[in-house]
């Protein structure tokens, strides 16, 4: 073997230069109005009690998201914060995700146990997904209500997410959408990645999302034993 | 050397900047900035008060002067606490994306949230650049951040607003080598005070 394919001695020049353990991080991304506030508010309900949580709001211009958290009681004050993203919601969770970053560091310089951490994007399209450097995995949200075509269009969101969650099931008969036809679309265009059809009014435990959420939590705690 | 900056002025590199609209979203909203004129107006305005203290300060860094002296003259030269929150925010932004792209000791001589300038004459030092390199990235930056904002808040024609930045060209390469080797101190008591109002609104779309 020539002596410059000996891996022994080599050093991998770019380590991850912020990220040293910590709480595990999910995306919570996806469409205006599918539900990711919602869903982060029953996440922190349900999982509160079990994890030191902290949650990341992206409004594209208002507190509102953080104060409907508030609000609802689900999390204390100073476990959420909420980060400006100069019209550009996008580019905040994707490009350039600094201020997230700042956001997750003062959360977690704030609570030292931290042991979840949601970082939900501000409402934005199909082709908005959240950069690896942000967060260790993340959730997709759309909703019956969009349409049954969605999962079909598919864009990064929908084909990539490591979770796609379809929220409003309950909706379906309403707008005329077809379940089992965004069922199949969606393993179509996953490729095995999981989705989960949800309805948050019929079931505001998020119990499937949820127990995702452990088995990543698990996870990480295991790949960083 | 033109590489390494046209990298760190680059409005990709993710420091943080975007969030950032250098007191234009205010400015906007208080009817000061509205056009192509108005805004041109508004950036010569800002490149010879905040930016030539910027350049002033990233061209001392890079030279090597003692960043927590530095610090202080650049606290001492920002009166509105919400322009040094958001400067020491972009210079945290800087720090962590420039400790990876330019290794250096130099980085560890930084307080843990230093103001923009300092860290951006560091990042020049670390990534081989001059001082008057560094004052020419701090001068360039103190007017491109805030006209990608107006142009988004205001849905300027993009073309027309590349055409004020690059007719700046020549002021803003004055402002920084004027700066170089001086740490100026002129002020702008409108900046500070849309800063200042700009911090309290709860409805907007940028950090500062």
């Amino acid at each position: 073997m020539p002596p410059d394919h000996n891996l022994d001695d080599y050093v991998d020049p770019y380590p991850p230069g912020h990220r040293r353990g910590g709480p595990l991080r999910v995306g919570l991304g996806g469409p205006v109005g599918s539900g990711k506030t919602a869903l982060a508010a029953a996440l922190c309900r349900t999982l509160g009690a079990e994890y030191d949580l902290a949650v990341v709001t992206n409004d594209i211009y208002t507190t509102e998201d953080a104060d409907f958290l508030r609000r609802n009681a689900v999390l204390p004050d100073d476990r959420i914060e909420a980060v400006q993203t100069g019209c550009c919601p996008h580019t905040a969770i994707r490009d350039d995700i600094t201020a997230n970053l700042d956001a997750v560091e003062l959360l977690e310089s704030r609570h030292p146990g931290l042991e979840l951490v949601l970082v939900e994007s501000g409402g934005d399209n199909l082709t908005a997904s959240f950069s690896y450097g942000l967060v260790d995995v993340q959730v997709f949200v759309i909703d019956v209500a969009g349409g049954d075509k969605v999962p079909r269009k598919g864009g990064p969101g929908v084909t990539a997410a490591d979770l796609l969650v379809v929220n409003k099931t309950d909706l379906a008969p309403m707008v005329g959408a077809d379940l089992d036809v965004m069922r199949r679309d969606s393993a179509a265009v996953r490729k095995g990645r999981p989705t989960h059809l949800i309805s948050l009014r019929e079931d505001p435990s998020a119990a499937t999302v949820a127990e995702w959420v452990r088995e990543q939590v698990r996870a990480r705690a295991l790949s960083h034993a | 050397m033109t590489a390494a900056l046209l990298t760190l002025a680059d409005s990709r590199l993710p420091a943080g900047g975007h969030a950032h609209s250098g007191g234009v979203e205010q400015a906007i909203a208080a009817g000061v900035v509205h056009d192509p004129g108005s805004l041109a107006t508004f950036l010569r305005r800002r490149l010879t008060t905040a930016g030539v203290v910027a350049a002033g300060l990233a061209a001392a860094a890079c030279a090597g002067a003692d960043p927590a002296v530095l610090d202080a003259e650049a606290d001492a030269r920002t009166p509105s606490p919400a322009l040094r929150a958001a400067s020491r925010q972009q210079g945290r932004g800087l720090v962590r994306v420039g400790r990876l792209a330019w290794p250096s000791g130099s980085w560890d001589a930084l307080p843990a949230q230093p103001h923009h300038p300092v860290a951006l004459g560091v990042a020049a030092a670390a990534g081989g650049l001059t001082p008057r390199d560094a004052a020419r990235a701090a001068a360039y930056l103190s007017v491109s951040g805030p006209a990608t904002a107006a142009q988004r808040l205001l849905a300027m024609d993009p073309l027309t607003v590349a055409a004020v930045t690059a007719r700046l060209a020549p002021e803003i390469d004055a402002a920084a080598d004027s700066a170089t080797g001086e740490l100026p101190a002129p002020t702008d008591p409108l900046l500070d005070l849309l800063a200042e109002v700009h911090a309290a609104r709860k409805d907007r779309f940028f950090a500062s």
